[in-house]
């Protein structure tokens, strides 16, 4: 077989017509045109929640031709922060992740800005709340776009019930659906009263002191109603303070009218406390009242979700966002800019809190109100309060204000609860304080 | 000199039929082989094995962010934390009692599988398997019910003799006792296997000769069961023990490290710090803490068996 030889002269004009005809040819825009885009998102709890963030995310893509992959990543078992780990240590993987609440400040410098996205946000939507602020910004800089989804505030979920019955409150009348908050009494003082008078009906308050993020959570709310901190904003050490003596006190009274194994209690722990209809109050999202719905309607109908009490400091609620971020090793950074504002729009939020009934809660100020919460039940109105509409309790994450990277070692090495366990079970209030102040000395390394 | 000049290539064709005939001798033996034959597991080794341990070798000499070399810091740093100490003690306690017990346990229920009759013994045999084949993570969760603290099983069943509740999990001795039973449970039927297999290689003719001299039932278990299974018995124990001290899944399903860190352990520990604190060079440290403790019992134990296997 014969094979003519390419001249130079012929090689070089067969290359000087292809690159004009390349050049001159008409644009033509493919199905996915402007690349590809991979999301790493929470995988929801609640059933079908993922479906409004499936179809969004569908629409944008198909508008903005651009190729898509969705993995939704489950928090069980932390698959979701050991993800995380991978990825940053490989700088490869998805171009967004929702990283949940520390996770941002952990990896700040492997996350691309999204200030550009952000202000034109706010604008919309309205500010932020102050855990946001602290959660998603360094250096001025937002590490990621508040997600809606996973999102929750941990307050009292009360049973309507037994808490008129044996502690003479009337949470209906004290947050009544529709209109603001009645609860100038609802302090700390009146928590404890109710916890002893429920404890003795044989109805305790299922709150753990264990060392999962419920636990945590609900004891940096009380620590920071007496504004306890062990390191403050600044990155000074604060354990052996007047605030911090009184928060172990109140703690110490308080585990006495708890279940007695509450030491050994996990996130699932107080859910099947509320379910099996074993206690008048949790502290959790609205999740528990979920599954009774489902599984005991009973005790569903007397579920009530409200505020915190309030303490010598203030009212503060456990506030726990998720983020979208953008890694700043993707190749489609602008696609990805561009979805996330797409899924931060009104419209986009609502649709992806009405598919959770009501379990995510947008950060931004002009989002507290929609209908999805008023209309949920049983009973009508349960969910009423639950995202903080008339922004009665100031909403914060146990540790803070301490430096976030400080501050993450404190919440996940549970250096409050365990404070709490040592001072109930009889070691010294000094001894306790001097082993706490040795904890979060050994946080601040660099 | 011309011919030379008229053959550029012929030193370089003698060389390349050497290499060739080289090859061809190299392939023919029997070492070049088997090296070939192993070399994908080799290679797997050395992606999944080697190069993460030395991965987590170069992620414990540097700082928390990462971005500087700081030699032995982050081990000088674990000895001064009370809560390391507190990790180690835990995991001698977790991984030799656990050990100890499971070697006892397999070593009486391989005499008793032993002695069932042999057209009924596979049945006991898959039966007492079934704790071994099921995967701990699983197992654990079955276990982490049974100790529930609000909901447990066994407390319910003790409430009928009026014993308990017990918190199985919320003190902490009762959970570093919790932690171990199902440790125990998980891993006596390997044992009992090993040791079955060792026991059935025990020629039957040094029984015959001890009972002729009289010897009793202890004395033939002292004089002649256990030196044939000495070196299985050693084998068994290095192994578990490693694996033991590597545990993560039961301890962390069943107790997370709780109560007050009383039950965590060196990969539990390292997950909170590594992963769940973002301090993965600390929580890298941690991990490799086991490496000399390991390697220590490994090289004392193996010196053992070569010992043993020189003599005879």
């Amino acid at each position: 077989m014969s094979r003519k030889k390419l001249s130079r002269r012929e090689f070089v004009a067969a290359t000087a017509l292809s690159s004009a005809a390349l050049i001159t040819a008409p644009y033509v825009r493919g199905a996915y045109a402007a690349g590809k885009l991979s999301m790493g998102f929470w995988d929801h709890w609640v059933p079908g929640a993922n479906s409004a963030s499936t179809e969004l995310v569908n629409e944008w893509a198909a508008k903005e031709k651009v190729e898509v992959q969705l993995d939704y990543i489950t928090s069980q078992g932390n698959k979701n922060i050991v993800t995380i780990a991978a990825e940053a240590q490989a700088k490869s993987g998805h171009d967004i992740f929702q990283m949940p609440t520390w996770w941002p400040q952990a990896n700040a410098e492997l996350l691309e800005p999204v200030n550009d996205i952000m202000d034109p946000l706010i604008k919309l939507n309205g500010d932020v709340n102050g855990t946001v602020k602290y959660l998603g910004q360094a250096d001025g800089k937002w590490l990621g776009v508040p997600a809606s989804v996973g999102s929750q505030i941990k307050g009292p979920c009360s049973r309507i019930d037994l808490m008129k019955k044996y502690a003479g409150i009337d949470v209906q009348e004290m947050y009544p659906a529709g209109s603001p908050p009645k609860a100038d009494n609802w302090t700390l003082d009146t928590f404890l009263k109710a916890a002893e008078a429920c404890h003795k009906a044989g109805f305790p308050f299922g709150i753990g002191l264990g060392e999962t993020s419920d636990n945590v959570d609900t004891a940096g709310a009380i620590f920071q109603s007496f504004g306890a901190q062990l390191v403050d904003a600044k990155g000074n050490l604060t354990v052996k303070t007047d605030a911090v003596r009184q928060a172990l006190d109140y703690y110490k009274k308080l585990i006495a009218f708890l279940p007695p194994d509450v030491a050994a209690w996990d996130d699932a722990s107080n859910n099947k406390w509320l379910v099996a209809g074993k206690g008048a109050m949790i502290l959790n999202p609205p999740s528990a009242w979920a599954v009774a719905k489902r599984d005991a309607p009973q005790v569903a109908e007397q579920c009530w979700t409200h505020g915190f009490p309030a303490g010598p400091k203030g009212r503060f609620a456990p506030y726990l966002p998720f983020f979208w971020s953008i890694w700043s090793f993707s190749k489609n950074k602008e696609a990805a800019k561009s979805l996330l504002s797409y899924l931060s729009q009104p419209a986009s939020i609502e649709k992806m809190v009405v598919a959770s009934g009501g379990y995510d809660l947008p950060a931004y100020e002009k989002l507290t109100t929609l209908k999805v919460w008023a209309e949920e039940g049983p009973p009508k109105g349960t969910l009423y309060h639950y995202p903080n509409p008339y922004k009665h309790q100031t909403l914060s994450i146990a540790a803070s204000p301490a430096p976030p990277k400080i501050a993450q070692q404190i919440y996940f090495q549970a250096t409050l609860t365990k404070m709490c366990l040592r001072y109930y079970q009889g070691e010294s209030m000094e001894k306790t304080l001097a082993w706490a102040e040795g904890e979060c000395e050994g946080f601040m390394r660099s | 000199m011309v011919d030379v000049a008229f053959q550029p290539n012929r030193a370089a064709a003698a060389q390349t039929r050497r290499r060739r005939v080289g090859l061809r001798n190299a392939l023919r033996r029997k070492s070049m082989s088997a090296f070939l034959m192993t070399l994908p597991l080799i290679l797997l080794i050395a992606i999944l094995v080697i190069y993460p341990a030395i991965y987590s070798v170069h992620l414990a000499t540097l700082n928390k962010a990462m971005t500087k070399f700081v030699g032995f810091g982050n081990f000088e740093f674990l000895f001064k934390r009370e809560t390391f100490w507190l990790v180690v003690k835990q995991s001698c306690i977790f991984a030799i009692s656990a050990v100890v017990f499971k070697a006892l346990i397999g070593f009486i229920v391989a005499h008793f599988v032993h002695n069932v009759p042999a057209n009924k013994q596979r049945k006991w045999r898959g039966m007492l398997l079934v704790p071994w084949v099921i995967p701990p993570a699983m197992s654990t969760l079955a276990w982490l019910w049974l100790f529930d603290p609000s909901y447990s099983a066994f407390n319910y069943t003790l409430s009928f003799f009026g014993i308990g509740p017990i918190p199985w999990t919320g003190d902490a001795m009762w959970a570093r006792f919790s932690v171990i039973l199902v440790n125990v449970w998980y891993g006596a039927p390997f044992f009992m296997i090993m040791y079955l297999a060792a026991l059935k290689s025990v020629p039957e003719q040094l029984y015959e000769a001890a009972a002729i001299d009289g010897a009793n039932w202890w004395q033939r278990i002292w004089y002649v069961t256990l030196p044939m299974m000495r070196n299985i018995i050693a084998i068994t124990t290095l192994f578990s023990l490693i694996v033991t001290f590597a545990n993560f899944d039961i301890v962390r399903i069943l107790t997370a490290g709780g109560p007050l860190d009383h039950t965590h352990i060196f990969a539990t520990w390292a997950f909170r710090v590594g992963i769940e604190g973002s301090d993965i060079p600390l929580g890298a440290s941690v991990s490799l803490f086991m490496v000399p403790i390991l390697a220590v019992a490994a090289i004392f134990i193996l010196r053992d068996i070569t010992k043993r296997g020189n003599e005879s």
